[in-house]
């Protein structure tokens, strides 16, 4: 037996007031539950510091994905898997749906959830930079009533976020891709399978009258947090298509370096962290590049 | 102390009912309280999934799920896999390949190609690698594993066809 199993108390809400009723009865000394594939590592090794909690993994509230005109919102109990299957994400989101297939493998995709991905709050996490480059919000919910919080400022700090104790995440949403788009994943990580990311890279990007009407680049493992690269999205947003070429892709592989802050750690190091992220922007701006000549419009 | 609960749930076609502490791994309920010790722990930690099952029609890793997450559930484990008299396809083509050496993986192996094969019967090799891809082997170099599974998927194929002929 591993773990302090014989210490803890595990709550199991009939519903989700149920849930947000004993969080705010109780700040702060409820540890929600969800698919448990991060929690229990840390559990079994005995080095969780909680010993109460609350089970959320039974709430259907918590799934289901929705889709509206303007939005697709996913419930927090999303898996992995579930977004590997969904044809709508698959068509719009394949971002969201690369980090998702590498993300563990089958075992943990079954159980692992989107909003347990980010509520953990690491920085190595593979769905976050998918969730920044397409603009999710992330809605937080108390008995005090619900808000939308944007996905970028979420993140306050190594494994610190916006969420007051009282609160859940309830439900995650990305505006849908339409038009003339360009997607791109790549996560780099010691072994294919498995791994987790020395660097991780997503960025969506749509063409509009000949210029690149939106781009926008998340980043995983280069910073405390999840980040957007503001400076690198700033020198390609807005740009004439026919002026992209080496000089620019040059000019962001440098911007890029000011927007990240990697350190070194057991899986790698800054420096190789750095080169890696340029690297990456590279080939990324190179495709968009070439993507972006002739226009692809989704019926 | 905290207090145990009355874990229900089906293990294998049989309904059982135990006494566990809520947050006791699934792991441990299956290899100490059901004396189930086919599920092996390798990692214990989500990586080399020797400890894989299947828990209401989806493959996971008993190391990773709190005992309570397991109530009204229905678990498959490595000794559900076969039946009385026969081992299952995928068994047998683990045999017939070499696709089990020392043995510490081939559980969970058998497992995740059961749960691949039920999900896509007649998988690729990349198919077939996405759906080990949870699963360390350090005896194989995996080509003898990969090849028991597309074994299992053409005997399966053969079986059906003998079965409408």
């Amino acid at each position: 037996m591993k773990g302090q199993a014989p210490s803890c108390t595990v709550h199991t809400p009939a519903s989700l007031v149920g849930a947000l009723e004993i969080l705010f009865a109780e700040k702060g000394t409820w540890r929600p539950l969800a698919g448990g594939t991060d929690l229990m590592v840390p559990f079994a090794a005995g080095t969780l510091p909680f010993t109460r909690f609350l089970n959320l993994w039974g709430l259907d509230e918590l799934r289901g994905i929705e889709i509206s005109p303007e939005n697709i919102s996913l419930g927090a109990l999303t898996t992995y898997a579930d977004v590997r299957s969904h044809s709508l994400l698959r068509a719009e989101f394949p971002n969201l749906v690369q980090s998702a297939r590498v993300t563990g493998a089958m075992a943990i995709q079954n159980r692992g959830t989107l909003a347990g991905n980010i509520a953990n709050g690491s920085p190595a996490a593979d769905t976050p930079p998918s969730l920044l480059a397409y603009g999710a919000e992330v809605q937080l919910q108390s008995l005090a009533g619900s808000r939308w919080v944007p996905y970028e400022s979420f993140h306050t700090d190594y494994k610190q976020t916006v969420m007051l104790p009282e609160e859940l995440i309830t439900r995650i949403r990305l505006p849908r891709t339409t038009g003339d788009t360009f997607h791109f994943f790549r996560k780099v990580g010691t072994r294919k399978a498995q791994a987790i990311s020395k660097v991780c890279l997503a960025a969506y990007a749509r063409a509009e009258e000949g210029r690149v009407a939106e781009f926008r680049l998340g980043m995983g493992s280069v910073a405390p947090v999840p980040l957007r690269a503001l400076t690198t999205e700033m020198l390609i947003q807005g740009q004439r298509l026919e002026a992209l070429d080496d000089h620019s892709i040059a000019e962001a592989k440098q911007a890029l370096l000011e927007d990240i802050r990697p350190i070194d750690d057991i899986r790698s190091t800054a420096s190789y962290r750095r080169k890696v992220s340029a690297n990456v922007l590279g080939q990324l701006l190179e495709a968009m590049i070439e993507r972006f000549k002739r226009p692809q419009i989704r019926a | 102390m905290a207090e145990k609960m009355k874990l229900s749930l089906n293990v294998n076609g049989q309904a059982r009912t135990l006494d566990v502490w809520p947050m006791a791994r699934l792991l441990d309920v299956i290899r100490e309280d059901l004396h189930l010790t086919g599920t092996k722990e390798g990692c214990g930690e989500g990586e080399c999934g020797a400890c894989s099952v299947i828990l209401d029609g989806k493959l996971v890793n008993s190391c990773l799920i709190p005992a309570v997450q397991a109530e009204g559930g229905e678990l498959c484990t490595i000794e559900g896999v076969a039946s009385e008299e026969q081992l299952h396809l995928v068994q047998e083509s683990f045999l017939h390949c070499g696709g089990a050496q020392c043995g510490i993986c081939t559980p969970g192996m058998v497992m995740a190609a059961v749960d691949l094969l039920h999900r896509c019967p007649q998988p690729d090799e990349a198919q077939i690698r996405d759906g080990l891809a949870g699963n360390l082997c350090r005896c194989t170099g995996y080509v003898k594993i990969v090849d028991s599974v597309a074994d299992a998927a053409e005997r399966a194929l053969q079986v059906a066809k003998e079965s409408r002929s």
